[in-house]
């Protein structure tokens, strides 16, 4: 069930707050030994909110989509009185006395926030396993990834654990995740949503952003979470009226760029572009003008990316220090020892080399080598960018160059991990909107995620693309048959060859009693 | 040989904002440790910093009082350090935009000597918290109540040539920037600090030496101490054949020696990188306009146009235009009360020995010009004399300037007095009570003439008029002189 369903049930008094946010707690004990989504779950305190917000709903103050809608958030986004953990030994207990202001923001809309979501330690990865908690699995198949950072925003939302989840995305780490699991991330133009809460990774590419099943659902929670905040000086106003009223799924008339270099062979596997371009015919066939444009600078993009954000990293990781909070070395011998045992012991192989790497990228002789030129690159590729956009209201890419891999398949191949980045840096690294959707499948049931990018503050646009064709297709619901059929053979055989979906009670719990229609056609 | 000192300053000046530089937390010095604190000043994970706009007045108006261009487009960047009393683990400052460049100031010696220092640059940085060490020097203890106060970090050419110069830069910067109202610039309490750059060459030579940088150094005194020393000891080291090291040197006051802390090569590569949480600032031409409007005359400046004015004494126009407070307390009393001398009178020995028997900040001084004027106007009246009303007058200083001027005379019994007879009948008196000088004065001694009516003034309270006093004094011994013929 997506998130405004979930709302609607709950505000037309079908759902109880208490009884949506129980069942997804259970979801999410019964589902974590499989997947590891979780680093936290706050039962105790969803449900002590869930009866609050059932409260203001009853008495009529509470009226946003989102209220009641149980949710989750990324471990790197601070919660009061939450621990906030980075997926890190660093910050294994450390519990802040703040919120992120999304965080407040969505909990002002009424979402019960669950629990504390796995990912790569510091956001740091494309396939989480870099946790300290151990790696994600992908729902729909556990011995994949979930991908990352935010895998344990996909994978939970995959799993129908919860409707929608907040993550971030630095590099693609809210959109490559939700390519791999089959649901729909998003991150929205750079300074959209407030930063303030959020442990820095790269504060420059940054964004919060949501992980829902459906794009209609990644502009509900935009709306909640955005706005100009007095705490972060990058957030303003970017949407005169609300996301989601402008979801009216009319794609006439609508340019769409299909980034020719993303489907190269050389760049990326032959189903996943299949894939891609099947779903600019689906929205050829609903009026958008599809062409081809050229980016030629996807490489040079991916390479100052990296380096920027390993400069910042640097800078932004260095308050882990063992001194103020987090975890800190024993047996030290003076204050150097404690900073390098502290650091050494605390942070992850990962972690530990993009410090060191952004710190070489900052030292004396080596700034204006790398980091002024990844400057002026990025400069270069916003330029060109800006001029694509003269020409195309969007870009069409694959999410990812292929597929989720298998886990522990990185760690022999580092390089090809970072490359899993390489179509989805360049949003990042211009702060543009970019969202992807499930848009087929691979040989393996794998699901392929496409990308949706536009101008700055074109989210509404970049959105509404992808709701055009999810309002056509029924690939985001693929992950929740998928899930269903996973809990147990048995329903699995029972599928209807016409078409409904298998019983929504076992994968969603008791809420409701709607099911929804799939086309069979559409399934792989 | 000759050697001359070349010396350049690197002067932190704290700025008196009543916020910090990136967060909404009191600057107040002082509290309880930890308790000015929020979690965007000790750099808690996720936190932001967002720039004080009040800062940047404060730090334009400091710029533009430097002769110095101000950046329209100034950004913040980081500088990269580990150390216990910096919770970010990076310090925000100014390296690539700093807020002011290319200044220039006039300072004056003693000898007269006018000479323009350049300043290279001005920028923004916030200053780091304080570690105090337990008695055993086994804890160290960590106060985060300064974290994120701002400062500003002054950089001047090297043009100075020896201490004396340094300290006259010093004392104006200080004037100005307490003429400004943006620092009480207090080198004891760290407020002001300045680190000293110095190089040794032979006279008439253009070329630099190696310098040095000294840290520490907490008074005027000690930078001249500091000073002395550090240019003997490169003299010594170069006429040793040696060659000066490029290091950061350490100043201790107590042994009067400066220690070497990191030469050039352990030099901390700060890594400095462009702020990304905060965006680049506008100045508008409006701002600056602004700014310039709320530059005040400066003390040199006013003490000059007081003497030109007002026929003020130079020394007595330096006294009163050394505080802001005190130079606007002086002039506006004058504009409502129209006496200039009377007013410097009350000025010069009233109000400023009691700021030197009190040591009372001039700057808190919270005496009225409307209360000033109303004293100084019953002194020109006549109404109190200038012998009774130092009494007076010390009481206002002492009550704030709240005193009821005529009911304090009242109860006092302080009021002029024209009663000729009860002056006759106290010289009497007083000639009675001091045989001795009388015989004196009988004698031809008359220089104690003076004694009497000192005397006679101090029975009346100093009420009565010293002229009135003379005369009666001078009639009645002069009679009683004649009688003894």
């Amino acid at each position: 069930m997506t998130a405004l369903e979930t709302g609607r049930l709950i505000r037309s008094g079908k759902l109880s707050v208490t009884e949506a946010v129980s069942t997804a707690l259970e979801a999410a004990e019964r589902e974590n030994g499989r997947i590891n989504a979780f680093i936290t779950i706050c039962r105790e305190k969803a449900l002590m909110r869930a009866a609050d917000v059932q409260k203001r709903i009853d008495d009529g103050t509470l009226t946003s989509p989102l209220a009641g809608v149980p949710v989750a958030v990324k471990d790197n986004i601070c919660t009061d009185g939450i621990r906030t953990t980075c997926a890190s030994k660093m910050l294994e207990n450390f519990v802040p006395f703040y919120s992120a202001s999304a965080v407040e923001k969505l909990e002002r809309a009424g979402a019960v926030i669950i629990g504390k979501l796995n990912m790569d330690e510091f956001a740091m990865g494309s396939l989480s396993e870099t946790s300290y908690f151990g790696p994600v699995h992908n729902p729909l198949d556990a011995e994949r990834s979930a991908g990352g950072s935010s895998g344990g925003c996909a994978a939970a939302v995959a799993a129908g654990i919860i409707p929608a989840a907040l993550g971030s995305d630095t590099g693609g780490s809210v959109r490559q995740p939700s390519a791999y699991c089959g649901v729909t991330g998003f991150k929205p133009t750079y300074g959209a949503v407030s930063r303030y809460g959020l442990i820095a990774y790269a504060s420059s590419f940054d964004q919060i952003g949501p992980v829902c099943r459906t794009a209609a659902d990644c502009a509900a929670v935009t709306d909640a979470v955005c706005g100009a905040d007095e705490s972060d000086s990058t957030s303003r106003n970017m949407f005169s009226s609300s996301l989601l009223s402008g979801l009216t799924g009319d794609v006439k008339g609508l340019r769409i760029g299909v980034l020719k270099e993303s489907l190269d062979a050389g760049m990326t596997e032959a189903g996943t572009a299949q894939k891609v371009l099947e779903a600019a015919k689906e929205l050829e066939k609903a009026g958008a003008q599809v062409k081809e444009v050229s980016f030629p600078y996807l490489k040079q993009a991916f390479s100052a990316y990296y380096t920027i954000a390993m400069a910042e990293a640097s800078s932004n990781l260095a308050r882990f220090d063992g001194i103020k909070y987090g975890f800190r070395a024993e047996n030290f011998e003076d204050l150097n020892d404690l900073y390098c045992r502290s650091r050494s012991e605390g942070f992850g192989t990962e972690v530990k080399k993009r410090i060191l790497l952004g710190t070489t990228i900052l030292s004396g002789g080596y700034y204006d080598e790398y980091y002024l030129k990844a400057m002026k690159i990025r400069e270069a590729v916003r330029r060109e960018l800006d001029r694509i956009f003269t020409g195309t209201d969007l870009l069409l890419t694959p999410t990812a160059p292929g597929t989720a891999p298998l886990i522990g398949s990185g760690a022999s191949d580092p390089v090809s991990v970072y490359c899993s980045d390489v179509f989805t840096i360049f949003a990042n690294l211009a702060g543009l909107p970019s969202v992807s959707f499930p848009c087929g499948t691979d040989e393996n049931g794998m699901p392929v995620g496409a990308q949706f990018t536009g101008r700055a503050a074109d989210d509404g646009l970049v959105l509404n693309a992808a709701h055009a064709f999810q309002i056509r297709t029924d690939w985001h619901m693929l992950g929740s048959s998928l899930s269903a059929y996973r809990d147990s053979v048995t329903v699995q055989s029972h599928v209807p060859a016409g078409g409904k979906l298998p019983d929504e009670k076992r994968t969603l719990g008791k809420w409701g009693e709607e099911s929804y229609e799939i086309r069979n056609s559409d399934r792989p | 040989m000759k050697y001359e000192t070349v010396i350049g300053l690197e002067v932190h000046v704290e700025l008196a904002s009543k916020s910090k530089l990136f967060c909404s937390c009191t600057t107040e010095f002082g509290g309880e440790p930890n308790s000015h604190c929020c979690p965007v000043c000790t750099g808690m994970p996720g936190t932001l910093p967002v720039f004080n706009r009040k800062v940047l007045e404060f730090a334009v108006k400091a710029g533009l009082a430097l002769g110095c261009d101000i950046t329209r487009v100034f950004r913040f960047d980081r500088k990269n350090y580990f150390y216990p009393d910096l919770p970010k683990a990076y310090q925000i400052s100014q390296l690539y935009a700093p807020v002011a460049v290319n200044g220039h100031t006039e300072i004056k010696t003693a000898d007269g000597t006018v000479k323009t220092i350049r300043i290279h640059e001005m920028h923004m940085e916030e200053d780091a918290g304080k570690i105090i060490h337990s008695p055993d020097g086994k804890t160290a203890f960590l106060d985060y109540n300064r974290c994120g106060v701002p400062l500003v970090e002054i950089v001047t050419e090297p043009d100075f040539r020896n201490a004396e110069e340094v300290n006259a830069f010093l004392y104006r910067l200080r004037s100005v920037f307490k003429y400004l109202g943006i620092s009480d610039c207090k080198m004891e309490e760290g407020s002001m600090r300045a680190d000293v750059n110095l190089s040794v060459r032979p006279e008439g030579s253009e070329e630099f030496g190696t310098r040095t940088e000294m840290k520490n150094i907490n008074s005027f005194r000690a930078i001249e101490r500091a000073i002395a020393y550090e240019s003997a000891r490169q003299i010594k080291v170069v006429e040793n054949g040696g060659t000066i090291i490029q290091e950061t040197r350490r100043w201790d006051n107590a042994s009067g020696r400066s220690y070497a802390m990191r030469s050039k090569e352990e030099a901390k590569d700060y890594r400095y990188f462009p702020e990304p949480d905060l965006p680049a600032f506008h100045i508008s031409d409006d701002e600056i306009k602004r700014c310039k409007d709320l530059i005040p005359e400066f003390a040199e400046e006013r003490a000059e146009r007081l003497v030109r004015e007002m026929s003020l004494p130079e020394e007595d126009a330096a006294l009163i235009t050394a505080s802001r407070n005190l130079a606007d307390l002086f002039e506006d009393t004058v504009k409502i009360c129209g006496a200039p001398a009377e007013v410097r009178f009350w000025f010069t020995g009233g109000l400023l020995s009691f700021i030197n028997e009190t040591g009372r900040d001039p700057e808190d001084i919270a005496l009225s010009p409307e209360k000033f004027a109303e004293f100084a106007g019953l002194v020109v009246s006549g109404e109190l004399k200038r012998e009774a009303g130092k009494k007076v007058f010390r009481a206002l200083l002492e009550s704030d300037g709240e005193l009821d001027l005529r009911k304090f005379i009242k109860e006092n019994g302080l009021e002029t007095l024209d009663d000729g007879e009860l002056i006759a009948e106290t010289v009497r008196k007083v000639i009675a009570e001091n045989p001795k000088p009388y015989e004196q004065y009988r004698n031809g001694e008359t220089k104690v003439f003076g004694f009497f009516v000192g005397r006679v003034m101090k029975e009346l309270k100093g009420r009565a008029d010293p002229a009135a006093v003379n005369s009666t004094v001078r009639n009645i011994l002069g009679n009683s002189l004649e009688k003894h013929l």
